[in-house]
């Protein structure tokens, strides 16, 4: 049976995801994701770029977080780009906002600055190569557990992790037209 | 702070609009705002000195805020901060992106510098939204370099007609351009005086070049809704919070609105209780020398 794919769709640039997955797979079934019963449907989740403190308290007052956990728990994979990955981490550096607490990882909230300093680079992921790294307003992992697997850096930074079947990413594979993450991630 | 060595690109720059789709975005005059409205969950703030409502009162002449004032929201919030330059006028453009604001309003809610030009916003790295009364604006405002299009609505009054207008009439003939065929594009363009390839971008995408928010008079939850039913991709709420009796409240009620726009259930829920709205002026009983939206090339 065709597998299903969610996008947290609370607020971001999910459409953006749902068109790289379709990109990937034509045949994929990719959903917006807004509500409990609505991730109930599907059998693995995106939570897309945007802004965390928007998503986070929406997440939690409307129970979405609390039902992405116990999905987790069962085993879900789960791949966070930039706020995703911040939403996904179990530590915010010098905030107190929520979070799933999925990833073993702290996060740094606009690591590179402004958006005077957002850029793009070549990244290179292990696994699959070099690949075009978007970065906005970008977020960096500054510490990580031990079972957390270091997947790509820039510079001296931390910008792209795994534990187990769940992936946090600073850039944005979403806005490039490069669908090898969205395929990799559809085969986990 | 981590250094990048990348480049800066159009990709990035509209990249952050696509980051805050599905949002609020919310005027705010003093850092105690500016943490209200983070809290309620806006996905940015837009620093000013006077929101629109309290422009249109003083009259005058509105500029660029006090860069000390705009610092000041900046260091209080993680979310992107915006801030607002006089059409034309280049040279605030500049000092707010070397204030390192994250995205600039060329905006017709302050006096226009330039009676003629807009800035060239392909000169700068910081990304600009401006607004737009119909497509022809729009598409000039994108050849300019825009990264962000909203509606200009009527800024300041709480009357949500003018949004309404714009949206609708961008919305009908990006529709009309869509489904022409390719032969006539050159006569819509002459026609909404717009470069021939902006039209020909929207006829391929059946939509804005880049994304289409709104902006101008939006005061309740269900304004919100209304725009985003209409095809507005995130709000904009200027004076419609912190000129209402319950800011917080009203604040939180709008991001939900926004989320839940599709459901009119929830909807009612979040209309409740939400204290007075702003006093508002309708659009009708303005003069029009004291139109904002009529201000722009």
């Amino acid at each position: 049976m065709q597998r299903k794919v969610g996008v947290v769709a609370v607020q971001g640039d999910y459409a953006m995801h749902i068109a790289a997955l379709r990109g990937a797979d034509s045949g994929v079934d990719a959903l917006e994701v807004r509500t409990p019963e609505e991730l109930a449907t599907v059998d693995q989740l995106i939570i897309p770029g945007g802004e965390s403190s928007t998503v986070g308290l929406l997440m939690q007052r409307f129970g979405l977080g609390e039902a992405i956990v116990a999905r987790a728990s069962e085993g879900m994979p789960i791949w966070g780009t930039c706020m995703g990955m911040i939403l996904m981490a179990r530590e915010v550096e010098g905030r107190d906002q929520y979070r799933l607490g999925l990833l073993d990882i702290t996060v740094r909230r606009n690591a590179f600055g402004a958006q005077v300093h957002s850029f793009e680079d070549t990244v290179s992921v292990a696994g699959f190569g070099e690949t075009l790294g978007v970065f906005i307003r970008a977020p960096i992992v500054t510490q990580h557990g031990s079972a957390v697997e270091v997947l790509a850096t820039y510079g001296e930074q931390i910008v792209a992790v795994r534990e187990g079947n769940r992936i946090g990413t600073s850039f944005h594979p979403e806005l490039t037209d490069d669908p090898r993450m969205h395929t990799w991630f559809l085969s986990l | 702070m981590a250094t990048e060595t990348g480049m800066k690109t159009w990709r990035e720059k509209v990249g952050l609009a696509e980051m805050l789709k599905g949002g609020v975005i919310m005027d705010v005059v003093n850092p105690e705002q500016a943490r209200i409205a983070e809290d309620a969950g806006a996905v940015a703030v837009m620093a000013l000195e006077r929101v629109p409502a309290d422009i249109r009162r003083d009259g005058g002449v509105a500029r660029m805020s006090d860069p000390e004032m705009i610092l000041g929201i900046k260091e209080v919030v993680d979310i992107p901060v915006m801030a607002k330059c006089r059409i034309g006028h280049f040279v605030e453009a500049e000092i707010l992106q070397a204030l390192e604001i994250d995205f600039v309003d060329e905006s017709e809610v302050l006096t226009p510098a330039d009676i003629a030009n807009h800035v060239d916003k392909h000169a700068f790295t910081v990304p600009f939204v401006c607004g737009a009364r119909n497509l022809g604006e729009a598409l000039r405002r994108c050849a300019e370099g825009a990264a962000m299009i909203r509606t200009k609505g009527e800024a300041g009054t709480g009357d949500v007609v003018e949004a309404v207008r714009h949206m609708r009439t961008i919305m009908a003939e990006i529709r009309q351009v869509h489904s022409a065929r390719e032969d006539e594009l050159y006569v819509l363009a002459k026609e909404h005086q717009a470069p021939l390839e902006m039209i020909q971008e929207v006829h391929r995408l059946g939509r804005l070049p880049v994304p289409n928010f709104s902006a101008g008079g939006i005061a309740t939850p269900a304004d919100a809704a209304l725009m985003m039913k209409l095809g507005a991709e995130t709000v904009f709420v200027g004076s419609g919070i912190f000129k209402s009796g319950d800011p917080a409240k009203r604040a939180k009620a709008i991001v939900e609105s926004v989320l839940f726009y599709n459901d009119a259930k929830k909807l009612a829920e979040i209309s409740k209780n939400l204290g007075e709205p702003m006093v508002g002026i309708n659009v009708s009983s303005l003069p029009e020398r004291e139109l904002l939206a009529v201000r722009g090339w």
